[in-house]
């Protein structure tokens, strides 16, 4: 095992020891899924949209994936306040190991959040209609999960303690949700909004999932992707370019 | 005068400088040294933290690097283990120089920071294993380090515990046996014994002084509490406001000052007064090169 290995493991155990942790990542998207998908249901099918809890599943994947993935980003923070930082710092391995690692751990966490989100939704009545389209919207899964958690060691490199913390998820993370189509459909919005979604990375994720799973063949599925798989890459580069710089 | 006296010497084998009245020599290259440091100056913007610094350290010894809040200890440190750079100055630790070979320095020493910096969320071993990855030591070889320093520290039958439930005194001892992991030729102890109560404090130093013992390792470390300078240093240096004021065992600095204790001697060098300007100043400082 090597350096970008055991960073890697390391987020993964301590991910899935803290029972804290665990239910947290769970609840929030589970009463989006439930409080949305069973109340806003009667309404879209009404207005002859559908069904709406189909439409949502991979929106709560994708806000699965976020808020995990984002958080794992973030998690330099605390490493930094509990002085493990440091330990990694004076350590004969370069900064870019350290990046890499830690940010693939995290991305392998919310990937895996999210598919047994996925699992969990299908005990509640989701159906996916394209099998075979599955692993692309898995490949979709990691890709947002890398992008964000990457995005995550960036806003954290810049950070110097937990009071913006709150500011980054109130003014970033949230808007980057309510703005991707998780929760409804992009076309009939404003705008404005649809303006706004198209430099959002989370809405190519988003709808990258839900046309996969749904078998709906819009034929943009793999323009987002080779979209998103770049963002991915670009992400990466620019978080171990400001972790790099970043003073203990 | 003086300067010219340095240069004429530097090329030779050793440099004479002076400081507050004293002639000190280092050994320009010395085999025997483990550590050199050579006019060292930093500054955090305004504030000259380090003032041409010089002193060696001799391999396999034990040197206490003493002086009051915020003389310059931590600083020191800093740049000897390669987390910070000095505005001019030579440092060398086993031959090799911490801002050009880093990677090769950093695998030399081991260091117990002030502060704990073990990863809370994992076990004992999982902790110290991570460290060995860290610095490439093969599976087995770390296998057999691990237990033999946990056994050394005295953790050995708590090693599956996660490190959030250790006492403090448990999590320092564990820091110091992942310092020692890599076989490093010097250990660098931050204040190792701070916080602690009297058992713990006298344990930590019988491991110390059986790691120096055993494996030659070089102990490098600061403290405040003046009676394990004099009980287990070979060699001490006081640093106050960035200069290093004197150099020399513990029965040379009380006999200097003809004082009874080290620290008697320690406070007649460095004055009775209490140095929390200099401190809070500096810690200002580093708050803000946080915030850039």
């Amino acid at each position: 095992m090597n350096t970008i290995g055991i960073l890697w493991l390391r987020q993964i155990k301590r991910h899935y020891r803290s029972k804290a942790r665990l239910i947290g990542s769970f609840s929030m998207p589970l009463l989006f899924l439930l409080a949305f998908g069973f109340g806003f249901g009667s309404i879209y099918a009404q207005a002859g949209q559908g069904d709406y809890f189909q439409f949502l599943v991979p929106g709560i994947i994708s806000m699965t994936i976020l808020f995990t993935s984002v958080m794992s980003g973030i998690e330099i923070i605390w490493d930094r306040q509990f002085g493990f930082l440091k330990e990694t710092l004076v350590a004969p391995v370069s900064r870019l190991e350290i990046m890499i690692g830690r940010t693939l751990g995290g991305a392998t966490v919310a990937f895996a959040q999210g598919f047994l989100f996925l699992i969990l939704s299908l005990f509640f009545g989701f159906r996916i209609i394209s099998w075979t389209m599955l692993p692309i919207a898995l490949l979709f899964m990691l890709l947002i999960a890398i992008f964000f958690a990457a995005l995550g060691t960036a806003i954290a490199s810049l950070l110097d303690d937990m009071q913006g913390f709150q500011l980054i998820m109130n003014f970033l993370i949230m808007p980057i949700f309510f703005l991707s189509g998780a929760m409804f459909p992009i076309d009939t919005a404003p705008k404005a909004i649809q303006i706004i979604s198209k430099f959002n990375p989370l809405s190519y994720g988003v709808s990258g999932i839900r046309n996969s799973l749904l078998g709906v063949s819009q034929g943009n599925i793999w323009f987002n992707l080779i979209i998103l798989f770049i963002l991915a890459i670009v992400m990466l580069v620019i978080g171990s370019k400001l972790f790099s710089k970043m003073q203990v | 005068m003086y300067f010219l006296y340095q240069k004429q010497f530097k090329y030779i084998d050793c440099i004479l400088f002076r400081q507050n009245n004293l002639i000190f020599k280092v050994d320009k290259m010395n085999k025997e040294n483990i550590i050199e440091v050579n006019e060292l100056n930093k500054s955090y913007g305004k504030l000259q933290v380090l003032k041409d610094v010089n002193f060696s350290v001799k391999k396999k010894s034990i040197f206490a690097f003493l002086g009051p809040n915020g003389a310059g200890k931590s600083t020191t440190i800093k740049i000897l283990t390669t987390i910070l750079q000095p505005d001019t100055g030579k440092v060398l630790i086993n031959g090799n120089n911490p801002l050009k070979d880093s990677d090769k320095v950093r695998k030399d020493f081991g260091i117990v920071f002030q502060d704990p910096s073990v990863d809370e969320e994992l076990t004992a071993y999982e902790n110290l294993d991570m460290h060995g990855i860290f610095y490439r030591v093969p599976k087995n070889e770390r296998k057999k380090r691990i237990e033999e320093l946990m056994k050394i520290v005295e953790l050995w039958d708590r090693k599956d515990e996660l490190v959030k439930n250790f006492s403090g005194g448990m999590k320092r001892r564990l820091e110091i046996a992942r310092g020692l992991l890599h076989y490093p030729k010097v250990l660098f102890l931050d204040e190792p014994t701070v916080g602690l109560d009297p058992q713990t404090r006298n344990h930590i130093w019988d491991y110390i002084k059986k790691v120096n013992k055993r494996e030659g390792t070089t102990i490098f470390f600061t403290t405040h509490y003046m009676d394990e300078a004099e009980k287990y240093a070979d060699s001490i240096a006081i640093i106050d406001h960035g200069k290093i004021i004197d150099i020399g065992t513990s029965k040379e600095l009380i006999k200097k000052t003809k004082t009874k204790t080290l620290e008697e001697a320690f406070i007649k060098i460095t004055g009775y007064s209490i140095r929390d300007e200099e401190a809070s100043t500096l810690d200002r400082m580093r708050m803000m090169r946080r915030r850039h």
